[in-house]
């Protein structure tokens, strides 16, 4: 089975406990160097087929994460991802540095949040700089927004990166009906949720055609199809993001469902479909060989 | 432990510019007034949080003002509908308070009837923007019922221990009349459980997710000390 994860941001395991224990591992809100109140409220809004966020990285900071924080997540006994960000390449650098002698099981580089200024570093450079502060697997999550998502992938993929975290949110607007005036208080904000769902899709398929890396598919999954589209498409492993905050029951459900929806295409594993979105043509699916493949 | 299920919708009850939504309870816990449950409208990406208005024997009612897409969604659901519900979530008013009096804006006066059935007989102040929506003041029997222009802080009386939901300017001005009060706060929410960090709001100066400290929070919680001061 190929791991489930929350994408980062959309589960507090210290609130909810049961919930990331019912994830393979679980992805802590993105970290700062320093601790940040996040944007002013309205920080999310309802669209059509998805929602609308900037929080803004709300997080306690680096210090009182590492000693307040993630002891009490490593007691949960689900392996932790940490999440980190930052302005520039040396935040990103410290903060690995700091995470390397600690029990977490792998760093993801989130180097493409909306809702605050970008790092002033390209991709490439961010990930070496982590690279050089730590030996622990590292996954960069990068923006559905670039032009050439595949190109800075290979970028990141030469800079030293484990593995692709895709994607992140893509920056939206929305107005009140009443006043047209933006909804959130920075105008715009991240979207995610349904309407993400081709976008992703899309930006796995290409990440994995360039690079070949483990790559966390995420983006719009709210059933075991969404996963299996995703791990067809290149991912190693899904993560659920929106979903689970209308239904914090949705890991166990969509488990199960990728189980069986991959099993009704003669797939043992659903982890046996991954890549298969980039087969030839004329190569069928197991569920559509009438007669057994021979085996020399 | 989350709590989630969808239960069937066993009526949805007009009430003036409001409807009441009933549901069977299945197994969820009623919670204490002023703690609050998601309900996910049919064809919405998120859920909305309500807290409970009532708790007949094996429903729960909730009191919906179809202002927007999702409770309009909502007071369009027929009986025997499925209805997924999540709760309840949040810290609720303390009951053990021993002159209370429930104070209520608008849609706001929804936990207070919960919280009247649980208090026994508690006297209650409720306003209202229009009499159609005071018609939803005969959830709450003996309640004064006030309607704009006249404001709800007008009748205050004072040596009370006041817990009270409505607008967030009747809120304001509930806090700097009565320091001691519990008030019910509202911001929008993804989640209700601690996930989302949408429903941020100040909170002892800092932003602070609603869900996880309140709904439910104190007058100082809320004013700035220089306010209440003044």
């Amino acid at each position: 089975m190929p791991p489930l994860l929350n994408a980062s941001g959309c589960l507090d395991a210290l609130a909810a406990p049961d919930v990331a224990r019912s994830l393979d591992a679980f992805v802590t809100k993105t970290v700062t160097p320093l601790p940040r109140d996040g944007n002013a409220p309205v920080r999310i809004a309802e669209i059509d087929c998805g929602m609308l966020n900037t929080i803004g990285l709300a997080n306690p900071g680096l210090d009182d994460f590492v000693c307040d924080t993630l002891p009490r997540l490593l007691e949960l006994g689900v392996p932790v991802w940490v999440s980190v960000g930052g302005f520039r390449a040396g935040d990103y650098a410290e903060s690995c540095a700091r995470l390397d002698d600690e029990g977490v099981e792998a760093i993801e580089l989130n180097v493409s949040c909306p809702n605050v200024e970008s790092p002033v570093e390209a991709t490439e450079e961010i990930v070496a700089a982590a690279r050089a502060a730590t030996a622990k697997p590292l996954f960069t999550k990068l923006s559905p927004q670039l032009p050439d998502v595949a190109a800075v992938a290979l970028a990141a993929a030469r800079a030293g990166t484990d593995g692709l975290s895709l994607v992140n949110t893509l920056r939206g607007l929305a107005l009140d009906p009443r006043t047209l005036a933006p909804v959130l208080s920075t105008a715009t904000g991240g979207v995610s949720g349904p309407v993400l769902r081709p976008v992703a899709l899309a930006a796995v398929h290409a990440c994995y055609a360039a690079t070949g890396l483990p790559i966390v598919g995420m983006g719009g999954v709210e059933t075991g199809r969404h996963a299996l589209d995703l791990i067809a498409a290149g991912a190693s492993a899904c993560a659920l993001g929106t979903i689970l905050f209308r239904d914090p029951d949705a890991p166990a459900r969509v488990r199960a469902e990728l189980a069986r929806t991959a099993f009704r295409l003669g797939l043992e594993d659903p982890l046996a479909a991954r890549g298969l979105a980039h087969r030839e043509a004329e190569m069928p699916l197991p569920s559509e060989t009438k007669i057994p493949a021979k085996v020399d | 432990m989350l709590r989630r299920e969808a239960p069937s919708v066993v009526a949805v009850e007009p009430l003036g510019a409001y409807s009441l939504l009933r549901v069977e309870r299945a197994t969820l816990e009623c919670g204490d007034p002023g703690q609050f449950f998601m309900l996910t409208p049919p064809g919405r990406t998120l859920p909305r949080a309500f807290s409970l208005c009532l708790a007949p024997p094996g429903e729960l009612a909730f009191l919906v003002d179809p202002v927007g897409l999702g409770t309009r969604a909502l007071v369009e659901l027929q009986p025997g509908d499925r209805l997924p519900v999540l709760g309840p979530l949040g810290r609720g008013f303390r009951l053990d308070v021993p002159r209370p009096l429930l104070v209520g804006g608008g849609i706001g006066i929804a936990p207070l009837v919960y919280a009247a059935e649980r208090l026994g007989r508690a006297p209650a102040i409720l306003g209202f923007r229009t009499p159609e929506h005071a018609k939803a003041a005969s959830l709450l029997q003996g309640a004064e019922v006030v309607i704009e222009p006249t404001y709800v802080t007008e009748r205050l009386s004072p040596g009370r221990d006041v817990l009270a939901c409505g607008p967030e300017p009747m809120l304001h001005a509930v806090a700097c009349l009565a320091p001691s009060a519990q008030l019910a706060w509202e911001a929008p929410m993804a989640c209700g459980y601690g996930a989302c960090f949408g429903c941020a709001v100040e909170i002892r100066g800092r932003l602070r997710r609603l869900c996880v400290e309140g709904p439910v929070l104190t007058a100082a919680d809320v004013v700035p000390a220089e306010l209440e001061a003044a």
